[in-house]
Order: C-alpha cells, then structure tokens, then sequence
C-alpha cells in the first residue's frame, strides 16, 4: 500500500501555541486538522511537510457560538458532520447545511473540518496523482514541475478550488478569523482567497483560520447545489451557492458564487445585479443563468469534460434560482 | 441425486465463513505477517513504450535496510503467460517495456517504506519509442512494434469462423441492418488489492501465498519461470477480497516475491497498491463492433454477420480466449441458423486487457441487443414479444455447434414483463422516463482447460472420521462468491447433516486435489458435482456399516437431521458420528475422491474450443431510466432481472451474484472507463475512476427461473456473470425510450447524452456512436456447416465415475422445461 512519509506531529493544546510551533518551524511545516486530505495528498507527495501541527487538540476551535444580535459564528475544528446537522445553520443557512453535508463520504464528513474544507487544496487531475505517476507525465509547476500541463503556456497554476463550503459561505457574507504571530485578525471570506492554482489562500501559511463567522441571516433564502458524478465520494465539478434577501416578491440583494469552475470560488456578479429590484420570474432567471454561464471558464482537469462543465452552468444556477424561487426545478427541455 | 425435498439446498442460508468476514477474523493474504518477514516493492516503468539500456541498482543495494534488488537478469529468460498460444510476458522487463506500469525491478527491504526509496533510487536509462495509444494507432504504424509475434504487425490474433450460406439467409430476409457499436473497456476495481507471501523454505521448496482466483495455473507457471520441479512449490490461494477476473494470471509481484524470498532467506510480502492494481489490469475489453443481421417480418434471426476489433493492451494474457468469446455466445440465445463471426485482437501500449465477468460477451451482447430493440421498432414489433418469438431450442445444437441444454429464457421474459409492468409502461411514460429491455446467456464454466489434458477439472477429496468431523478438501478458490459455502451445502445434503458439522479447506495445492480455479463460472457445477460424487462414496459406506448393524438391507437406509435411519421407520437408527464410527471400524480411514471433467463437446473447428459448456444460463432484464434532459444524467430507476440458474442451492447467495452484477453492469453502462492521456492511465484511483457507489444502484427486483438442468449438482446453473450481460444493453434500450437517442456506445455519459439530444433538436441524427471502422482484412473464413437445430449430444455424462451417475440423463430430444416455481 502507500506509506505516509516520515513526518513529527506536534499537538498544541492552545491556538496561541499552534501559532508558535508554526513560526518556529516555518516553511517545513503545515497544519492539519481532519486530515482527510492532506494525509492522501502526503502519500502521493503533493506535500512533504517534515513537522504537522495537529489541531485536534485545540479545544477552542470546535464548536458554534452565537455572540449576539443574529451571528453565528463556527470553530474552525467544527466537524462537517456537526456543521450539516446544527439546527441553526440548517435553519438559517441552508446552503452551508447543505455544503457541508455534501464534502465526501459520511466518514470523512466526521473527521474533515470546515476550516480543513474552507483551506482545502486546489485540485487537478495532474496533480493530484501519486508521485510515480506524477513523473510519467513530467511534473507540472505546483509540485515538483515548471510548467502548467493543463494549460503549457500559461504562467500560472490552473488547479481548480474544490471547496463547498467555500462558495455556500461566500454566498452567505461569512467572514473568517486568522491568528498569526502579529495577532488576530477577521477578513471577508471572500478575501481569503485568490486566483492562483498553488498561492489560492491569501493569509500567510503560518496564520490559522480560528472561526468562521456567518452574518445575521436575516431572513435570506440560500441554496447549494453540486455537480458531481455520485452521491457521495466526489469532489465538486461544480457547485452553484445562491443567497438571497428578500423584499416581499422583489430581490433586495443577492449573491450567486460558484465553485469548482476557477481556483478560488468565482462569484457571478453580473447574475446578481440583474436579480436586484425585480421579481425572480423564469424568464429573469434563465438571463441570470446566462450571465452567470459566459464568464466561466472551466479547463480540462476535473472529472466530466470542461465544455460540458461550462454548459451545466447555465443549467445549475438557474435550478439554484428556480429553487429559491419555488418555481420547478427544472425548465421543460 | 434425483429428489424433489430438499434439507439444505434451496434454504437461503448465512454463509458459512460470514461471520469471519464480518469480523474482520478472515486473513486475506496482505494480513499475513510471519516473523523475519521482508517487504518488497516493484519499480515500474514511467514509458508506456521503451527499450530498457541499462538498469544500475548499486545505489538502492547500499540503502540500509535493503536485503536485496533484483532485476530480470536474476530470473530465468523465460517468457510466459497464461494461454499456452501467449507466451509474451515477463515479470521484470529486461530489453523493453510495454506500458506504464511494466515492472523493470524489485526490492525486498526491512519495511515498505524502505523498499519504496530503494526503488526510487534504481537507476533505469530507456529509449522510448513510439507509443501505439489506440487501435488505430497500432494498425497504422505496422513499422513500430509492440511484440515480434502476432499474426500481423500489432495485430494478437485474427480470427474468422464461418456456420452456413450467409448470402442466402440474407437475401430472404425482409430486413437487413448494419449497426456499429463501441464498448468501452473498463476495469475489475476488487476492494482486495492484489498481494502475495512468497517463502523459499531451507530445504529448497517454495511456498507461496496469494490473493489469486487460479492456485492451480500460478502453481504450475511458476514451475516454468522459476525452473522449479511443481513437486517442490506450494501454492496456497488466500481468501481472495474479490476477483471478477482480475486475479487469474499470474503476476509480477508473485513472482519476484519468490525470488527475493530465496535470496534473502525470509519470508516476502508485496502487495499492490491501488495504483498498481489498475496496471495489471486484465479488464474488459474495449471492443468496436460491426453487426450485421438478417431479419424476417415476424422478427426472426435469418442470419448474423458479426466482427469485433479487440484493443488487446501490451500483452497476450487470456485475449486469444477473449477475442473468440465475443463471437461465440450470440448463437444460444434466439435462432440464428447462420452465423460468421470475424475478430481481431490488437496489441496496445496499454495495461493488458483480460477476462472481467462476463469475459468477452457484454460487449457483443450490448451490440446485438441494442440492434434487435432497433430492428423491433422497425418491424413495429415488442421488443419483448420479439424475442420471446425467437427462443432458441433447448437440447439442440447451435450454428456454432454448441451444445444447449436446458433455456428458461421464455419464462425470464414473462417474468420481467409481468413484474414491470412492460406492457402498461412502453412508449407510454412520461417525458424523460424510459423502459428498456435485454437478454442475455452465459457459460457454466468452460468446457475446455486452457492447457489440452484428459484430467479432472474439479477434485474433491471428503474425509470424515471417528469425531463426527466431515472435511472438504478442494482446489476451488472461494473469492466472495460463497463457493466453499456451496461445497459444504452439497455435503450437508447429501449427509443429511448441518453446513456447521463441515469444513471446508480449499485451493492448496500440497492439501487439495486440483481445481482449475474460480473462472468462467465454473466452480459451483463442477467442483459441486465432484463433491456430491464423493459425499456420495462416503455415504455408501456409511449406509453398509450401519445397515449391517442395525440388520436391514442398505437399500432401506437414509440420511437426515444428523442422522442415518431406516426411512419406513425413523425410530431404528443411529446418529451421524456414531455412524461414522461404524463405517470407519468397518472400512479403515474414510476419505473419498471425486472427480468431474465436462462433457467433450468442442466443436470440430478452430477456435471450437472457447464457448462449449455444460450448460448455460440465460438472463432478461428490464431497465426503468429517468434522464435529466437538461444535464443529460441517466438515473436507473427500478431494474427487474430474472435469471434461469437451473436451481438455486441457496437463493440468498444467487440473488447476491445477481445485484453485484446488476450493480457492477450499470457502472459499465453509466460511469466506468479506462482513459489514457500521455500514455498513461488518467485516474488510476478508486475516487476518480466512477464507479457507483450504493447511492447509484437503484431498487433492484430478482426473479429466479429453475429448470433443474441434467448438468449442474441438484439441477444449478450458473449466477455470477451471465446477469450482468443484459443490463448494459436494458439500460441503453431504455434511454432510447425515455428521449428518443440511441447512444451506442458506452458509458452513456451525461454529456454523450445531452449531445445526442441536442443534434436531434437541431435535426441531426439521434444516433451517438463510433462513425468509423479500421481498415482491416480478415482471414478468409473457412465454411463450416451450421449444426443450427441438430440433436444434442453427451448429456450428463460423467467420466472419472466408478458407476453410472445416480442423476438419470434426460432425454437428449427438447424436453419442457421443468418446475416452473421461481423465488421471488
């Protein structure tokens, strides 16, 4: 079978000596909370950390708090399973219930975290492949490579952020809490990440995501729906989170973020602002669906292929849409 | 055995090692763990095709925790593989490699950690030449390569066999068509990783361990490449994690296991990672096919035209077998008086393609059954009712003289059209909804050995002593499927003692006698009836000892709730282990032979050899399908199978054959495919190649057919692979009827399907499919005559017997088919 390399595991107790031991041992080491994928990953080599800091052992870190006037706010050690369950995410922010339900098998939703989804690798199917493999077809720039294989003459890192939660929590406002060594700081969600295969979370690697906090819900409808093969298992090929605040029939605001189509969850802005001001009527939401469809721009490195990925975009919001709407599901084709 | 109560069979009864495995007691061959025990580790190629200049291990020896490396040069230069015709492997490659994943080294460490870097620190330099990467490609540069034999340049084999005046049947045909169909190759995927213990023992004798499905085959290759007296190797097949195929050669970790254990003294260990077990492969077929057929207004089969081309992977492996067995089996399902069949298999630089489930017949099945359901809408025929109407003929010979015996096929339709609710839902479902329907045939174990010889194909020794303990010794390799547990089931009934009161010790060549191993669905009917024939030896002495004691002729005596009694007068008897003493103080040790050898019904022809058997089961299937006709997904909703398995000894396990290959039927129709992208395998992992998971296996309602056939122990057929035949073909039939595109081709991806719709919409055609065909010349085919309607021959005969089998032969003229009770 495929051995785990050899590594030291340190386990702090505290967040403020987590935040150490990564300073102390920089760039050699890497936080691990669930494990579900940095572990695989370390066995094919696409990592090879010397030290791990685990984060089970951090207390502070799992758990939901409500701090007051209609936050939520979630440890980042929070399991998925416990995230998918909690009566009040799935009572006012489905699309997060949902997300987090949806990440993997039943078994790695109890161990995986939604800090360990919101960070989680940027994949591509040249990448993600045991070091063997990865030499047979010459190595690409985000391990051990200089070019891209997906796209040779592109300078940077095309894999794909295949987060859930991510896009569900953009959609959503969430903001989330870093401890560094120069202290803490809160950043929009939106700002953790940015569009570059390898460098796609923008805090620094030693700074550890503590909380993920989730604005009052006030009254918004939100929704996530997830383009994969199976049930169960597989990693999004798309994912479409729609949030939307309501005045009566008319849509206050709005926010449409899809995942798995670029490295960093791509929001749909243009989608949004049709919807502002106006009734979500089939023919407004098949034009947000196009909107929504034509920036996208997914690339040969995911299961299913990427025209057809770019097709269901059209197809995924508007369902998204049409269900926040209460419309049917699906158009008559 | 005639008998219409049953104590044991026909019960749905717990397998006997359940428990074990639920447990986690079972030890598969990777638990194995001995002490002084080494790791090894195997170094594969990177080129899917290169010549090898120079391989330097100094650097790996000097690794500390290294015991040895070794390369093809430290085996003898023999090549093998498993069909006497395809000796073209080796277990180290020493001049060149064929794929990705050809195995150029080994090392045997302290740890798997430590053999790992070792192996990364093998210095191999190649020469890589050009890779053929499809069929195409192969056919169109003759001047590259992959082996020196083959009956062309890339081409394995060539092959063409001709039953009858084709011309003729198709000229008195109301219709002909033509119809191209591309089966998609796709891999075994056990959850038991492939994994051997290799111990050369100080007095010179090797033994090995392995998750293998054919003991009996690896103990004798082994033989050969290790240039090793089989007196002196033991091979002992572990309990096998699943096999569908994938563990019937013998492979390059057993090999080097052996070797490294007699170099360094210790027992080694290798087992395969995931990745790996995706280069050995030995998987479907990816096959295009050409099918033409004749066809009268009632829908009748005038006659069938059929050529296959094989994308064969880097090695022989069971392919010559392979190639024939996708032209043999069209013949036993409905009439067909005339038949050719043409097939070429072609070497690839691919991992080598093998038998999966099935071997050879989803792919022709899927192609025949789609073109009938196109020829039924033609004809304005149901397709149901069209296939009824043309049964073939139970015990009468096919175009390809084979030899049919029982068919319960008529009353699987029924069934499934009953069951459906066909007639109600055809044609007339909501948009998107679809029904669809296919049937199908498979072999009860292969009628020939793949090496030629006049033994047994299945032994059984069962030994019972003065403990009341009966033993079955057998050859067979139990691989999940329950064979052990059939075995014991025999005994029981024939003993009339309890599946508890037996064990079963199986597939040890030192221990049992030979079995040729867990293929071609063979072990529940032969290794069964050489296990009744030896239960059936030992009861008769049993009966002589206790009738002397109990002073009433023999003849009165039978067996029962752990018993042996008079049968008029229950009272008078003696229980079973006082029996046994009885029989022992009277005959010495008890332990009985028995043997069983197929019918010898090869047809007299080149290539006759692949597609005879005992006698065959036969599949129908009805598919429900939803399809999103926005996203194109196709979600199988409901499926209705009924299977003719003659009889079921244990209706629990045939229904557990019957969704496992429902299931794994539906991968291959849906999700399942082998893609290469720079020569090597796209996704060699069990996350991204799709396979389904329980969330994608629909409701599933199995029907068992029993035509207690004169072959099979107690009347059973086989279950493991014929009913994963139809569903492919159901699954494709039903899309048709649920949005009006043929997708012939598999998988019927979301995107196959969405792109079918949508040139239909545009006013294209509705048809997705291969467009082209190879240039390609086959053999010219020398005319045999069509044995279509002749009488059968050679029902039950049972060689190695000492006197006539107790199951009187049927009459060899069609008879009805019997006891028309199937399980629900």
């Amino acid at each position: 079978m495929m051995r785990l390399p050899p590594f030291q595991y340190l386990a702090p107790v505290s967040v403020g000596d987590a935040v150490k031991l990564m300073a102390d041992h920089g760039p050699e080491a890497m936080l691990v909370a669930g494990g579900t994928d940095l572990y695989p990953n370390m066995k094919r080599r696409q990592f090879e950390p010397t030290v791990l800091v685990g984060l089970r052992g951090v207390r502070d870190l799992a758990g939901v708090r409500e701090p007051g006037g209609g936050v939520l706010a979630i440890g980042a050690g929070t399991t998925l399973t416990a995230v998918s369950r909690h009566p009040e995410v799935r009572a006012r922010y489905a699309a997060l219930a949902t997300a987090a339900g949806a990440v993997s098998t039943p078994q790695l939703r109890n161990m995986g975290t939604l800090g360990g989804n919101v960070c989680v690798d940027t994949r591509c199917n040249y990448y993600n492949q045991s070091y063997q493999w990865r030499k047979a077809v010459d190595f690409c720039m985000k391990k051990d490579g200089e070019i891209c294989l997906v796209a040779p003459g592109s300078p940077r890192c095309w894999a794909v952020s295949s987060s859930d939660t991510a896009p569900a929590l953009w959609s959503l406002s969430a903001s989330v809490r870093l401890a560094g060594p120069a202290g803490e700081r809160t950043i929009p969600l939106s700002a953790l990440y940015q569009d570059d295969g390898i460098q796609y979370l923008t805090k620094q690697p030693g700074e550890i995501v503590t909380e993920i906090v989730l604005p009052p819900a006030d009254g918004a409808r939100s929704v996530y729906l997830k383009l994969r093969r199976r049930g169960s298992f597989d990693f999004p090929v798309l994912g479409v989170a729609a949030t939307l605040y309501m005045d009566g029939e008319t849509v206050r605001q709005a926010r449409i973020v899809l995942g798995a189509v670029a490295s960093l969850p791509r929001e749909a802005v243009e989608a949004a602002r049709l919807l502002i001001g106006e009734r979500l009527t089939p023919e407004l939401i098949d034009r947000a669906a196009d909107a929504a469809y034509r920036p996208a721009k997914p690339l040969d490195n995911t299961d299913l292929t990427h025209p057809y990925r770019k097709k269901m975009v059209r197809v995924y919001v508007a369902r998204a849409l049409r269900r926040l709407a209460g419309l049917p599901e699906a158009a008559e084709a | 055995m005639k008998k219409d109560h049953f104590a044991i069979i026909g019960q749905s009864l717990p397998k006997i090692d359940a428990w074990a495995k639920v447990v986690g007691e079972t030890k598969f061959a990777d638990d194995l763990a001995m002490s002084r025990m080494a790791h090894g580790k195997l170094l594969r190629s990177p080129h899917p095709h290169a010549l090898i200049k120079r391989i330097d291990t100094t650097r790996a020896r000097a690794l500390p925790g290294v015991y040895a490396v070794i390369t093809g040069h430290d085996l003898p230069r023999v090549k093998f593989g498993i069909l006497p015709v395809s000796q073209d492997e080796e277990a180290l490659c020493v001049e060149k490699v064929r794929m990705v994943g050809d195995a150029v080294a080994a090392v045997a460490a302290v740890d798997e950690e430590t053999a790992e870097r070792a192996t990364e620190l093998i210095e191999v330099e190649y020469e890589p030449l050009r890779p053929l990467m499809s069929i195409e490609d192969s056919l169109g540069h003759p001047e590259v390569r992959i082996h020196e034999y083959g009956d062309r340049p890339n081409v394995h084999k060539a092959v063409s066999l001709q039953f009858g005046n084709l011309e003729a049947a198709f000229a008195a045909s109301d219709l002909v068509r033509e119809d191209v169909f591309f089966y998609e190759g796709n891999t075994h995927l056990p959850m038991e990783q492939h994994s051997a213990v290799a111990q050369w023992g100080a007095d010179g004798k090797l033994t090995l361990w392995s998750s293998t499905q054919t003991p009996h085959y690896v103990h004798r290759l082994l033989s050969r490449i290790l240039d090793l007296p089989q007196a002196h190797i033991r091979v002992v097949a572990a309990p096998v994690g699943g096999g569908f195929g994938g563990k019937l050669d013998p492979f390059a970790h057993e090999i080097a296991a052996c070797k490294l254990s007699q170099l360094t003294g210790r027992p080694v260990k290798i087992t395969l990672t995931r990745e790996e077990v995706f280069y050995v492969h030995r998987g479907r077929h990816p096959v295009l096919m050409w099918i033409k057929t004749g066809f009268t207004k009632d829908g009748a089969i005038t006659g069938m035209h059929f050529r296959s081309w094989l994308d064969g992977g880097a090695y022989g492996s069971y392919g010559v077998a392979s190639t024939f067995y996708t032209g043999a089996l069209q013949t036993v399902t409905y009439k067909i008086p005339v038949y050719k069949f043409e097939g070429a298999r072609v070497f690839t630089n691919k991992p080598p393609c093998g038998p999966k489930r099935g071997h050879g017949t989803p792919q022709p099945r899927f192609a025949m059954e789609c073109q009938i359901d196109k020829a039924a809408e033609q004809l304005g025929l149901d397709p149901a009712d069209m296939r009824r109407q043309n049964l073939a003929e139970p015990f009468v010979k096919t175009a390809n003289h084979l030899t049919v015996t029982t068919i319960g096929l008529g009353e699987c339709i029924d069934r499934v059209v009953e069951a459906s609710g066909w007639g109600e839902k055809r044609g007339s479902l909501p948009p998107g909804k679809g029904i669809g329907i296919a049937c199908s045939s498979y072999i009860t174990g292969a009628g020939t050995a793949i090496y030629w010889n006049d033994m047994p194909h299945s032994g059984v020794v069962v030994r019972a002593d003065r403990s009341g303990l009966v033993a079955v010794l057998c050859g067979a390799t139990d691989i999940g499927q329950g064979s052990d547990s059939i075995l014991a089931y025999l005994v029981a009934e024939v003993l009339g003692i309890e599946p508890k009161d037996i064990r079963v010790h199986p597939a040890d060549t030192d221990l049992t006698p030979v079995d040729l191993g867990s293929y071609s669905s063979r072990v529940t009917l032969m290794a069964g009836n050489a296990t009744i024939q030896a239960a059936e030896r030992l009861r008769e002495k049993i009966f002589t000892a206790v009738a002397r004691k109990l002073e009433v002729p023999a003849e009165r005596l039978t067996v029962g709730e752990r018993r042996v009694f008079v049968q008029d007068d229950p009272e008078q008897g003696v229980s079973f282990p006082e029996a046994v003493v009885l029989a022992e103080s009277m005959f010495g040790v008890l332990a009985f032979p028995g043997s069983y050898a197929p019918p010898k019904r090869a047809g007299k022809y080149k290539g006759g050899g692949v597609g005879p058997s005992p006698c065959y089961s036969y599949s129908a299937c009805v598919v429900e399908v939803d399809v999103d006709r926005e996203t194109g997904e196709v979600k199988p909703t409901e499926v209705w199978i009924a299977h003719d398995v003659g009889r079921a000894l244990n209706p629990l396990l045939v229904e557990g054959q019957v969704e496992g290959s429902i299931y794994m039927g539906l991968g291959e129709a849906l999700m399942e495919e082998q893609v290469f992208r720079k020569g090597v395998h796209k996704f060699p992992s069990m996350l991204e190649y799709k396979s389904p998971t329980t969330l994608e296996t629909p409701e599933i309602h199995t029907i068992l057919v029993e035509t207690d056939d004169p072959e099979g122990p107690f009347g059973a057929k086989e279950a493991g692979q014929g009913p994963l035949l139809p569903v492919i073909p159901a699954v494709a039939n039903a899309v048709y009827d649920a949005v009006g595109v043929r997708i012939d081709e598999t998988p019927i991806t979301p995107e196959k399907v969405t792109k079918a719709m949508e040139n239909k919409r545009k006013g294209k055609s509705a048809r997705l499919g291969p467009e082209r065909l190879p240039v390609f010349s086959f053999p010219e085919a020398k005319i045999v005559e069509s044995a279509f309607g002749q009488p059968a021959e050679n029902i039950a005969v049972r060689p190695f017997a000492s006197a006539p089998h107790p199951q009187a032969p049927h009459p060899q003229a069609p008879h009805p088919t019997l006891s028309p009770e199937g399980r629900g």
